[in-house]
């Protein structure tokens, strides 16, 4: 059966994902070393050291992700980190620095390295290039890769791909984007988040909702239509004589339909996004996702989304997998 | 502390190339980066003028480096890459796999699309051969300051982001190409319509971005024009400047000029703020990468995002 990779925010969702079926779960400490720094979310060292005793009582794997790129002559925090999850029993730690895996696979030579999709690893040069060099056993894509192109790759590596199959959708190569900084000054990168709510402006103008993103307009909506969150990439911009959704629309990503294609092209384990959400949506994706795997697993065909409502309104995508996205 | 102009990230016609290689090797730079960054498409049409600038820009005494591709995905880009290696010049990495193509102990340099943020990377990439870095334009002047340090004892040179639109992000998805109702695929090179790239605004009027192809942008051109002291007292060794349409020449001559002290930091914002893009600086020590430290200030007004020119 493909490995369900399922995202915990708190230790509650933790574990309503592994009661709700899922094979690993993966978290980050409550601080700058995780791409999911936000306030009153993330696990401290006791509640790690918790969610790694419910997991393995259910005979599911926790993962860490450290996952943002250290600030420069602050590594010691990041290291911490990795000393941190190793003790608390985590299965593996999701890298994304060249730095902090040099340090991980030199320090701890017995941990078990996933390489981030931070790290956008688009190609077998890249992959094998992180395998063999640091010895990562597992490789999340990048979402800017088709599904043929993902089979190619598996070709010609050796180790474990992971591929996000369900919630938020970066339309940009992960890990490489700087878009949130220069208009907050924080970024994916370097502080783990990304249009960051504590520079988001909503404004009531005429007939209209306005939200802004550290002073710059992503949505103007009438104020009976609900507003979208301001995350920079899907916002509605100009250009010459156009006005749209430049980037891309308010869109998640949903690639259930699919999963029968991404076993066929050797993918080891499906990727839910969401460690900001709640535990009652954690528990519903993850549900529906491990019947869908059960499925493949048995050759039958995919079970009906039921996901439809769980992207809150907002339109899904199957993203990059179909070639006509890009 | 000198400068390298960087690899041209537009999409510009042979002939735009040729002219454009032949002013900068009279123009006083330490050194040039050149290649396709951006689109392994657009290639075929400029590759043959690259041997004709490294002629020209190795004659007129510049040191040379050849840049691979941001974002490989497809095996012909693969290919193209490993291909760069044969030309005898430095390779620019500015993406992890080319250094697949790489021998141990092959000096290279690196590139500001390549996430150097730490001394363990920096560190890390020397071992293996790096000679110079520039680094990524969203670092803070302490990370700067921190890298720079550990390049000198490193023997690795350190560049920052000097001047031209920030590479703020690359993707997949061709965003030329949708904004004309195609894929990228069939995107009939219509990026080549705009060399400058193409600018993106908010519904409110705001300068914001400019899309190039799959990459996108800022629209304001961040210039370390006011930065000069403090990058120096940090030891930072060269600036970058990113090659745009129009008198690029008369640019990297002001930069130069900034350099020796022939010019104040102000009467070098003043010619560049003539160029009609916003200027930024905010990265370095702004709050947000859009902001300018200068007398030139940017006020963000519901009808645009507009730039007062007041002299100190």
């Amino acid at each position: 059966m493909m490995e369900l990779v399922c995202p915990a925010g708190t230790p509650a969702a933790l574990r309503a994902a592994v009661d709700a079926g899922a094979h690993t779960v993966y978290c980050g400490f409550a601080d700058e070393t995780n791409a999911r720094n936000f306030p009153g979310l993330n696990f401290s060292r006791d509640e790690l050291a918790a969610g790694v005793a419910y997991a393995t009582a259910r005979d599911a794997k926790v993962l860490v992700a450290i996952n943002t790129f250290p600030r420069a002559g602050a590594a010691q925090l990041w290291h911490r980190a990795i000393a941190d999850a190793k003790t608390a029993g985590a299965y593996a730690v999701i890298l994304a620095d060249v730095g902090l895996l040099a340090y991980a696979a030199e320090t701890h030579p017995d941990l078990r390295l996933h390489l981030s999709v931070q790290a956008a690893a688009a190609n077998p040069d890249a992959i094998n290039f992180y395998a063999t060099v640091f010895g990562v056993k597992r490789v999340v894509l990048p979402r800017v890769l088709t599904i043929d192109e993902i089979a190619q790759i598996n070709h010609e590596i050796d180790v474990e791909t992971e591929v996000f199959v369900f919630g938020g959708l970066c339309v940009m190569a992960e890990g490489r984007c700087s878009l949130s900084s220069y208009i907050t000054g924080q970024s994916p990168n370097m502080n783990g988040v990304c249009s960051p709510a504590s520079h988001v402006d909503y404004a009531e103008e005429g007939r209209d909702l306005v939200s802004r993103l550290g002073g710059f307009t992503i949505h103007r909506t009438p104020k009976t239509a609900p507003a979208p969150y301001p995350t920079l990439c899907k916002g509605c911009f100009s250009s010459g004589d156009q006005t749209g959704h430049i980037f891309e629309d308010p869109v998640s990503l949903d690639a259930s339909h699919l999963i029968p294609a991404l076993a066929r092209a050797g993918v080891t384990a499906l990727k839910i996004e969401g460690r900001q959400r709640s535990r009652a949506y954690v528990a519903q994706v993850v549900r529906t996702f491990r019947a869908a795997v059960e499925a493949q697993a048995m050759g039958l065909p995919m079970p009906d989304s039921a996901l439809a409502r769980l992207t809150e309104g907002q339109a899904a995508t199957a993203g990059a997998y179909a070639k006509t996205w890009r | 502390m000198d400068l390298t102009v960087g690899p041209n990230f537009f999409f510009w016609d042979a002939a735009t190339v040729r002219g454009f290689y032949q002013s900068v090797a009279a123009v006083p730079v330490a050194r040039v980066v050149l290649g396709e960054v951006v689109c392994s498409k657009r290639l075929p049409f400029w590759q043959d003028e690259i041997p004709l600038a490294v002629e020209s820009l190795l004659a007129a005494g510049k040191a040379v480096a050849i840049s691979s591709l941001a974002l490989i995905t497809l095996k012909r880009e693969r290919k193209q890459t490993a291909e760069l290696l044969q030309l005898g010049l430095p390779v620019e990495i500015n993406d992890l796999s080319a250094l697949h193509n790489v021998p141990q102990g092959t000096p290279f340099w690196v590139g500001p699309l390549v996430n150097v943020y730490n001394e363990g990377t920096l560190r890390w990439l020397a071992q293996r051969g790096a000679v110079r870095v520039c680094l990524p334009p969203e670092l803070p002047l302490a990370s700067v300051a921190v890298l720079a340090g550990i390049g000198r004892e490193l023997g690795v040179a350190v560049e920052v982001w000097g001047h031209g639109c920030v590479p703020l992000a690359i993707s997949g998805r061709c965003y030329h190409a949708r904004l004309h109702d195609r894929s990228k695929d069939s995107c009939q090179f219509v990026c080549a319509e705009d060399p400058d790239g193409r600018d993106v605004q908010t519904i409110d009027q705001q300068k914001f971005l400019t899309v190039n192809g799959v990459q996108t942008l800022s629209q304001s051109t961040a210039s370390m024009a006011r930065q000069i002291e403090p990058l120096r007292a940090a030891g930072v060794d060269a600036l970058r400047l990113s090659p745009q349409i129009g008198n690029f020449a008369a640019l990297c001559e002001g930069y130069a000029a900034r350099l020796s002290g022939k010019v104040s930091a102000d009467a070098l914002a003043l010619q560049l703020a003539n160029h009609g893009r916003p200027l930024s600086d905010g990265f370095l020590n702004g709050a947000a990468g859009v902001t300018w430290s200068g007398s030139l200030v940017f006020r963000q007004t519901l009808s645009g995002f507009e730039q007062e020119k007041r002299l100190l």
